[in-house]
């Protein structure tokens, strides 16, 4: 047994309102640069839709995670390392700008230039990658809220595959859109055990920390092969165009260095989305990922996590190296609690074989809601738990998200829900008195105190209880103020900030070398609050990207006018 | 003159080579990539980038084994000037031929692809007039001085001048009696190889060998938590 933790995230999807704080404060934070206008760390899509970039799950055509061999070996389904090193001149499987969607920006300056006539001025929207005018046809969740999915939802992966299943479930689906049975689906990298971007990066650079499980990409060792954009089945790896490299999900780290929750964790408007360290078996990963049918893949996964209540673990942890914070942190973990000890949690996708770590509740409304539009109580256990099973559909549908078709971990899940509803119901009637194990609570085999507390987290959500985050490291306590995060986490290897080198000194002394002579700078906050505040555009353009926003003056490499 | 272009520019070329190899290593380490643009434009790029890249491979293997395989060795194995020539001539233009029909197709899409031509830099077109500049005048010289019986036998001028450079004593009389298509292709291929440091033809020397020996997984710690010196940039906003 090696023990490692891992940060990792739960998200209960019955909260989802899906109003995509998340999404634009992740960008703000970390995606508004030039390079990176088509880039969502984080985005939130309505579910049955296409997704972001569209089609992702589709993996027969994108090719993404991992497959078994002939041999029963795990190996890239992009291909072998032969195979890839052998295309490399060209990825064959790329995403193109436009299946994601291709970024804009309105003509605002028309507003107040435009001579004066009879019609109103319009801000046409410009595309921010030809700099041309542009008809605006798609973007990041065009289909929000299930809008034009009528037309699109063939298009749901879920909903298109072959099978006679696949095409029942696509019935239903079809027949039901009226009554729309829908949901939404936040997405952020899922920072894997067996990340397959890492296994596909020919130059080494993207790499998963020990220490916290983080899955960053080296920016100074990064030559843009493309290859993690493929080999990731979440497509949470992109392609800076800019600047020529890949860049992905941070897990904010520097944030979670510090014991901060995740920005999008933070801002998340219906306080749905838990943090919490894991312990795990870092020696049966692969193991786990290899498990030859996709539908026990959950159980796997289940099967590499470590139980921080057993004193056995507590000490392996120890013996490896674990802080001693990190491992109470791990008793206290609402993640942990969620994925193995309720058993509510689902791991997206498993059967893409890199062992997910964003995990998700799945969502009991759309039953609830179903339910109470045919005029029973919603809320009623029996009526519920009959639901579950008659609506096959919704069940069926996150079968296919959750747990590679198997509908009985789901169902499983959603009748602990169900049980948790009927009970609170029964203790705030005066049906039951708190810490009794209700009817409800009983039937899914839980203590009504397991139900209240399963009910303190996910309904309740305090804060403290939501994000359980140890800091870095003990006895660096004093480097740990926010403001020391600034000057240093940013710019550290794989770090957005690209610029600092945690290796020794240069031979020409500590100063010498690239720490003071960062030659190639990005948009930064300066260039932008000029642009912001400049008067004349004159100023603008002089500080602005648009004459050179990724300017490598050593190498003459300033951009083209436009 | 003699002196300059076949006894100096050789060593600067290399110094240059070198010296900004270790430099962009040191201080652009950011800056170091492919700059791929198959983002915006991947149909074109899928045939005609690895028809350019296994040319220009091949054609590199054949310099290599001109420049720096003497004809003794050749004849060693039994392989007679004749049958060498043929090799030469056919093998090298068939390499040449892709190379060239990759890098104008490429240069087709540079050109007609808003959103890849908005991304060229000047420095990434001076890079494309040296590296067309050289695969055409390479082409033309050989082509210029071929034929099936007898081509110009570089190996007893060219190559044995490449040679001498190694060991610090350049022939520059055999490079001065040598046809001029082949002179001038010589000095645009010495400009080139002392340009790659400094263009995005660097990426070449990130060829992910060490890949194949590497375990799929990587690790790393992420190091005790310090303060660091601010890069240009990312100075503090007093916010
Ligand atoms: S989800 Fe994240 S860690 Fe997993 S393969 Fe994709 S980029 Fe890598
Ligand atoms: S902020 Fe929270 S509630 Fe809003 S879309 Fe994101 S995850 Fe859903």
């Amino acid at each position: 047994m090696r023990v490692m933790a891992q940060v990792a995230m739960v998200m209960n999807l019955d909260k989802c309102i899906g109003c995509h704080t998340c999404s634009v404060t992740c960008k703000q934070t970390w995606t508004n640069r030039t390079g990176m206008e088509y880039v969502w760390f984080n985005n939130v899509e309505t579910r049955p839709g296409q997704g972001y970039p569209r089609r992702w799950q589709d993996q027969e055509r994108w090719r993404g995670g991992w497959r078994l061999n002939r041999r029963g070996a795990l190996t890239l389904r992009a291909g072998s390392r032969l195979a890839r090193m052998a295309s490399i001149f060209a990825n064959p499987v790329l995403p193109g700008i436009k299946d994601y969607y291709e970024p804009w920006t309105y003509d605002y300056r028309n507003l107040v230039n435009a001579p004066l006539g009879d019609d109103y001025p319009v801000a046409a929207p410009r595309s921010l990658i030809t700099g041309r005018p542009m008809a605006i046809e798609w973007s990041a969740n065009w289909d929000d809220d299930l809008g034009g999915s009528v037309e699109h939802k063939a298009a749901d992966p879920l909903l298109g595959g072959a099978g006679a299943r696949a095409r029942e479930i696509a019935e239903k689906v079809r027949f039901t859109f009226e009554e729309t049975f829908m949901f939404y689906l936040p997405r952020i990298c899922e920072h894997c055990l067996n990340p397959s971007c890492v296994a596909s990066c020919p130059s080494g650079a993207i790499y998963k920390r020990e220490e916290d499980g983080i899955v960053l990409v080296d920016q100074d060792r990064c030559r843009g092969w493309r290859q993690c954009v493929t080999a990731c089945p979440y497509k949470k790896v992109y392609f800076n165009h800019r600047t020529g490299k890949a860049e992905k999900c941070t897990f904010c780290y520097p944030r979670v260095e510090v014991g901060l929750p995740t920005v999008c964790s933070e801002t998340c408007v219906g306080r749905l989305r838990y943090l919490g360290v894991m312990l795990y078996d870092a020696e049966r990963v692969a193991a786990a990922a290899s498990v030859p049918d996709d539908q026990g893949l959950y159980e796997a996964q289940l099967g590499v996590f470590l139980d921080p209540q057993d004193p056995a673990v507590r000490a392996a942890a120890e013996r490896d190296g674990i802080p001693r914070d990190w491992i109470e942190a791990a008793l206290r973990s609402p993640v942990h609690a969620l994925i193995s000890r309720y058993r509510v949690a689902l791991p997206l996708h498993p059967e893409f074989r890199t062992l997910p770590m964003v995990w998700y509740v799945p969502p009991l409304s759309p039953v609830v809601e179903a339910l109470t539009e045919t005029g029973f109580d919603g809320e009623d256990a029996g009526n519920l738990f009959g639901a579950i099973d008659a609506l096959r559909i919704p069940v069926e549908y996150l079968a296919g998200l959750f747990t590679a078709g198997d509908p009985g971990p789901v169902r499983a899940s959603l009748d602990k829900l169900a049980a948790m509803r009927s009970h609170m119901r029964a203790v705030n009637l005066g049906d039951a008195g708190g810490g009794e194990t209700s009817q409800a609570a009983r039937a899914v085999g839980m203590s009504g105190r397991e139900v209240e507390e399963m009910y303190r987290l996910l309904a309740l959500a305090k804060y403290e209880e939501r994000y359980v985050i140890p800091t870095a490291a003990i006895g660096e306590a004093h480097g740990l103020e926010e403001s020391v995060v600034q000057g240093c986490s940013l710019d550290a290897e794989g770090g957005p900030g690209m610029g600092g080198d945690v290796h020794a000194a240069g031979p020409f002394g500590e100063d010498s070398g690239r720490r003071r002579l960062p030659l190639v700078s990005l948009e930064s906050f300066h260039v932008l609050r000029r642009r912001q505040t400049a008067d004349d555009e004159g100023a603008v353009s002089a500080a602005s990207p648009t004459s050179g926003p990724y300017r490598s003056d050593t190498a003459g490499d300033d951009r083209a006018e436009r | 003159m003699r002196i300059l272009l076949w006894g100096a520019l050789p060593y600067v070329a290399f110094a240059l080579l070198v010296s900004g190899l270790v430099w962009r290593h040191r201080y652009d380490r950011f800056g170091w990539t492919t700059r791929s643009s198959e983002i915006y434009e991947s149909r074109l790029l899928r045939l005609a980038s690895p028809v350019f890249h296994y040319g220009i491979l091949f054609v590199l293997a054949g310099h290599l084994l001109g420049l720096f395989v003497p004809a003794s060795w050749t004849d060693a194995i039994g392989v007679r000037e004749r049958a060498y020539n043929l090799l030469s001539l056919i093998g090298g233009t068939l390499a040449g031929a892709l190379a060239i029909a990759g890098i104008a197709l490429l240069v087709y899409r540079r050109r007609t692809n808003a959103p890849v031509l908005l991304a060229t830099t000047r420095n990434d077109k001076a890079m494309y007039v040296l590296l067309v500049g050289s695969i055409a005048l390479g082409m033309y010289a050989k082509l210029s001085h071929a034929s099936f019986g007898h081509g110009y036998d570089y190996r007893g001028t060219i190559a044995v001048w490449a040679r001498s450079l190694f060991r610090l004593d350049p022939r520059t009389d055999l490079m001065a009696g040598a046809p001029v298509a082949f002179q001038v292709h010589a000095v645009v291929g010495m400009v080139l190889i002392a340009a790659v440091p400094y263009t995005r033809l660097v990426h070449m020397f990130s060829a992910p060998l060490p890949y194949f020996f590497r375990p799929y997984l990587v690790y790393r710690s992420r190091g005790p938590l310090q303060e660091r010196p601010q890069p240009r940039g990312w100075e503090r906003i007093g916010a």
